[in-house]
């Protein structure tokens, strides 16, 4: 660790990782500070990304995935069961990762080409000069080290508390947070080709529980629940207990994974001056599926990309980095945040017997493009009428 | 004033970010609570697991 790099990363997540390896490839010299004593550990995440959005950012590796997903479930509260499979049967749709040696390989990736990382290394204030960022103190084994920057970006998860050190109000509304608790279960029944999600106030009040195998006779047996549902007596682990006590009765958890995925709107602006803000502390969470490792991956690599830019043009002034919140927020993932946020918010007021209507529709279906826009698209066909509740946001879909 | 049953927290971090005064801080596994605490409960509120409690000062 030196005490001078063009570029600061705050974790050595998905999103840090990504941008390191961004950033050394585009010249720049760059180092990974993680707080934790070990990268991928621990887990906070259900490890499901799609096939497509896996292979933008790199090839899959058995090393690292656990299972191939062919198809997905959805049970309505009332137990009905919708199955979607992809358009070419048996076809590949996504995966369920081994997060462990993900995160450990992608940081690998961006050591391998010139970045430097630091573990048990904690980001603890950022160092200001006039306003702008230019480094942070980071502590390590009981000494506070001076690393200066041109820019930081941070990169530091839904616990984040660099930008906030910053200025930036990143604080997630409680009815926002998803209230999380997974286990990871082995010696269950499961179908080892698909992940099934359980909707319902009785199962997972304004959120989902999931079940995403891990091998066949192993998953993720994971729940998210709304923050304001939460409280003594109906928090995210009683609902999972309840619900593994019926389903699983004989199942062996061999991992306890608690956490929160935050399904509010994106901050409102993810750069201040030599600030860029990544991932999960960006609250770039897809807020219908809580799935966040393909937006954080893809946050980190422009973050970095635009911090190149602006360091090779000599102005990393909040104005000049403005051009990545943009360009993000005009992105095919920016727009599906928005998207699927009003979806969200659609869903989650809807009574039970309303999500039983609109899964009873259909009971098979078969997805050329495996997403949650086209399974959308395709419960709208037969459900005409939900394009008129849906209102202004229904233009979106079509 | 906020008591953290260290037994139970799963320092997973679904409390700091929730936290509006960012009085709480995810140091490795150890959760810190800052004095600027307002003792506001949110965070207790949204813990998975029950590890947070808000305790009335004598």
């Amino acid at each position: 660790m030196k005490n001078k790099y063009d570029v600061l990363v705050v974790g050595g997540g998905p999103a840090g990782a990504i941008a390191a390896k961004t950033a050394v490839e585009k010249g720049l010299s760059a180092l990974i500070v993680e707080k934790r004593p070990a990268i991928g550990a621990p887990v906070r995440c259900a490890e499901g990304i799609g096939k497509e959005a896996l292979q933008e950012f790199i090839e899959p590796d058995p090393r690292w995935i656990s299972a191939e997903m062919t198809g997905a479930g959805i049970v309505a509260p009332d137990g009905f069961f919708m199955k979607l499979e992809s358009g070419m049967a048996g076809n590949k749709v996504g995966y369920i990762l081994d997060r462990k040696f993900f995160d450990r390989e992608l940081v690998w990736k961006a050591a391998e080409a010139g970045a430097d990382v630091a573990v048990k290394s904690r980001a603890s204030a950022p160092i200001l000069e006039n306003g702008f960022v230019k480094g942070a103190k980071v502590e390590h084994a009981g000494k506070v080290h001076e690393i200066h920057a041109q820019v930081v970006i941070a990169a530091d998860g839904v616990e984040s508390k660099f930008s906030r050190w910053c200025g930036i109000d990143t604080t997630v509304p409680a009815r926002e947070i998803m209230s999380s608790v997974q286990y990871v279960m082995t010696d269950i029944d499961i179908d080892p080709g698909a992940t099934i999600f359980y909707l319902g106030n009785e199962v997972a009040p304004e959120g989902y529980l999931w079940v995403f195998p891990k091998g066949n006779r192993s998953a993720n047996v994971g729940i998210g629940i709304s923050g304001r549902k939460s409280g003594d007596g109906h928090r995210a682990k009683d609902y999972l207990d309840k619900f593994v006590k019926k389903t699983f009765p004989n199942g062996k958890t061999i991992e306890y994974v608690p956490g929160g995925v935050s399904v509010c709107r994106p901050l409102e602006c993810t750069v201040a001056d030599g600030l860029l803000i990544t991932g999960d502390a960006a609250r770039v969470v897809d807020p219908l599926t809580g799935g966040g490792i393909y937006n954080a991956m893809y946050t980190g690599k422009l973050a970095a990309q635009v911090a190149a830019d602006c360091i090779g043009k000599g102005d990393v002034s909040k104005k000049a980095l403005m051009k990545y919140d943009m360009e993000w927020r005009a992105s095919k993932m920016g727009k599906s945040i928005e998207r699927n946020y009003n979806i969200k918010e659609y869903l989650i007021k809807q009574p039970d017997t309303k999500l039983n209507e609109i899964i009873h529709s259909v009971s098979n279906l078969n997805l050329k493009e495996f997403s949650t826009l086209n399974l959308i698209k395709e419960i709208i066909k037969v459900n005409p009428k939900l394009m008129l509740e849906l209102g202004a946001l229904a233009a979106s879909l079509r | 004033m906020l008591k953290v049953h260290r037994d139970i927290c799963g320092y997973c971090g679904c409390c700091v970010s929730v936290c509006p005064t960012g009085s709480l801080e995810l140091i490795d596994a150890y959760l810190h609570v800052e004095d600027t605490c307002t003792s506001c409960g949110v965070c207790a509120k949204v813990c998975p697991l029950g590890a947070l409690e808000v305790v009335n000062e004598k």
